[in-house]
């Protein structure tokens, strides 16, 4: 039974709530039941964002996170520090190794190591590093298609950014690849 | 339709404009601002008006204006502004005028925070503002609700020709749901509105709205007229979710994003083999009294649930009429309960039992 509970953090501007949306929207679109609810408050640029996203096949009670979290995508240091310990025992922890030199501290986790920023630097796009790590994810959970993903990109990015849909399927694919055993 | 995912406050406002709404006062306040955000966008492109007062007094005193026009008129605002507002919902009630308010509560007292709360139970179900007066408060549990309150909303004010409160908090305001604005043919059977201010041409004796009656003998007239409406609303306008109740080992009330939090606890209960039945006011006035005569004798406790220190017990407490024990678990300040501590609070209640 699909029961995911992600979080995805890191600083403003990694499209972390992005990230997020993209997995609620592509359930929505799959027909699953789904949530998104992002932290907000006195944050500014640089600072820390994070989003918790559930994608089940059962209708969403509390749509927060507390420390059952299946999966956390996490992009910066401060947010390793703040959510590893939320994340159930075998869950799944995907850190970006581009931007966090510190190891996972929990043992009785699933941890990738994903080294994003380098990945997406290479394609030539350095924003799509979130994507990299959404690949990875979908790689491993399943959750939701690649292709419900990138339909839903379509619509979140409009007809104006249209040309960026490649870049980012390739930024999927080689996040996928990273954690691909 | 299909589903759309929306974030709750641009939720309301669509849910709005698909209502009627035609004009949209207020003044910005986290954790609300996509609603005007929303409204000020897309309520032009639908033939409407809106306006950022200059604080939330002069929204409120603009909706109330408007609203004696005859318009399908509203504002948000978020607790310390709602609070802001009282003056002008009592005149508006005063008035017998339809407006619909809502207020995406943040954590209080003063400017409080702005994280999730619902420590306004009191502020909107007992009023703010002076007098004998009433709103019909709605709280929905999660967006689809919301988006299809709203239309009961709209139609409820102007039936009553009284203010209508939706509730929500920071939670179902930010978050992201699917959504399916869908036909919503409500019960209400509307009439002209004859006592609106739109001008007489010459043709009519002039309407007048107003809320002062000088002569003592008037406004009690006038206030048993108001408490007829009141009434009316009790029977007839009582909305609750309830589940599990008949056979509860205990029983949690909760409204609004907590009610969901609670049904996680119970799953939790249940898998422990304690029988948790949840009572879900969707109107947090008029109040569900009679849901809770469905409670067994047996039942060990009643327990409400909240994110406040406690407000919403006194109404449990009336409800129960002393036939069970009422107890309380609560965060506040804009801390959200967790399943794990409401499991714990009612093991401790249940004593250990199985």
């Amino acid at each position: 039974m699909l029961n995911e509970k992600v979080i995805c953090a890191g600083f403003g501007g990694q499209g972390v709530m992005l990230m997020g949306q993209l997995i609620s929207y592509a359930g929505m679109i799959e027909g699953k039941e789904v949530s998104w609810l992002p932290s907000y408050g006195p944050e500014m640029r640089g600072g820390t964002a994070n989003c918790a996203v559930m994608v089940s096949d059962k209708p969403i009670g509390s749509p927060v996170i507390t420390d059952n979290a299946t999966t956390a995508i996490i992009m910066n240091l401060p947010s390793l520090d703040k959510f590893e310990t939320d994340v159930i025992a075998d869950g799944n922890l995907l850190i970006n190794s581009s931007l966090i030199e510190k190891k996972a501290a929990r043992e009785d986790l699933k941890v990738y190591y994903v080294p994003a920023n380098e990945i997406a630097n290479d394609l030539g796009n350095l924003k799509t590093a979130n994507m990299v790590m959404l690949g990875a994810y979908l790689e491993l959970t399943k959750a939701v298609e690649i292709e419900s993903v990138l339909s839903a990109l379509k619509k979140t990015l409009g007809d104006a950014k249209a040309h960026l849909i490649d870049i980012n399927r390739e930024a999927i694919k080689k996040g996928a690849e990273a954690v691909r055993a | 339709m299909a589903k759309i995912l929306m974030k709750g406050n641009e939720a309301i406002g669509a849910a709005a404009i698909k209502a009627g709404c035609k004009y949209f006062f207020g003044y910005p306040i986290t954790p609300q601002n996509e609603v005007p955000e929303y409204m000020s966008r897309e309520l032009p492109k639908n033939g409407g008006v809106f306006l950022q007062a200059e604080s939330e007094v002069a929204a409120i005193n603009m909706v109330y204006g408007a609203s004696g026009c005859g318009a399908r008129v509203m504002t948000s605002s978020s607790s310390p502004g709602i609070a802001l507002k009282q003056e002008g919902i009592t005149y508006i009630a005063g008035a017998e005028l339809p407006c619909v308010i809502v207020n995406i509560v943040r954590g209080g007292p003063g400017l409080g925070g702005i994280q999730p709360a619902q420590s306004d139970y009191n502020q909107v179900t007992r009023g703010g503002g002076n007098g004998d007066y009433k709103l019909l408060v709605l709280a929905p549990a999660n967006l689809q609700e919301m988006v299809d309150l709203m239309q009961e909303a709209f139609d409820a004010a102007d039936y009553y020709r009284n203010p209508v409160m939706l509730v929500g908090d920071g939670m179902i305001g930010q978050m992201m749901e699917p959504v399916e604005f869908r036909e919503i043919k409500t019960k209400y059977t509307l009439s002209e509105k004859t006592w609106a201010t739109t001008g007489t041409k010459g043709q009519r004796p002039h309407n007048i709205i107003n809320s002062l009656f000088l002569d003592p003998a008037q406004l009690e007239e006038h206030n048993h007229k108001l408490q007829k409406k009141y009434d009316d609303m009790k029977a007839n306008e009582v909305r609750y979710e309830s589940v599990g109740v008949e056979d509860a080992d205990i029983v949690l009330v909760a409204y609004g994003t907590t009610s969901r939090i609670v049904r996680n606890a119970i799953a939790t209960l249940k898998e422990e083999g304690i029988k948790a039945g949840i009572i879900r006011p969707i109107s947090l006035w008029p109040f569900p009294m009679a849901a809770f005569d469905a409670i067994p004798e047996t039942c060990k406790a009643i327990v409400s649930v909240e994110m406040s220190m406690g407000q919403m017990i006194d109404d449990i407490k009336i409800a129960s009429n002393g036939r069970w024990a009422v107890d309380f678990y609560g965060r506040s300040g804009g801390m959200i309960p967790t399943p794990d501590g409401i499991v714990a609070k009612v093991k401790e209640i249940m004593g250990g039992v199985k």
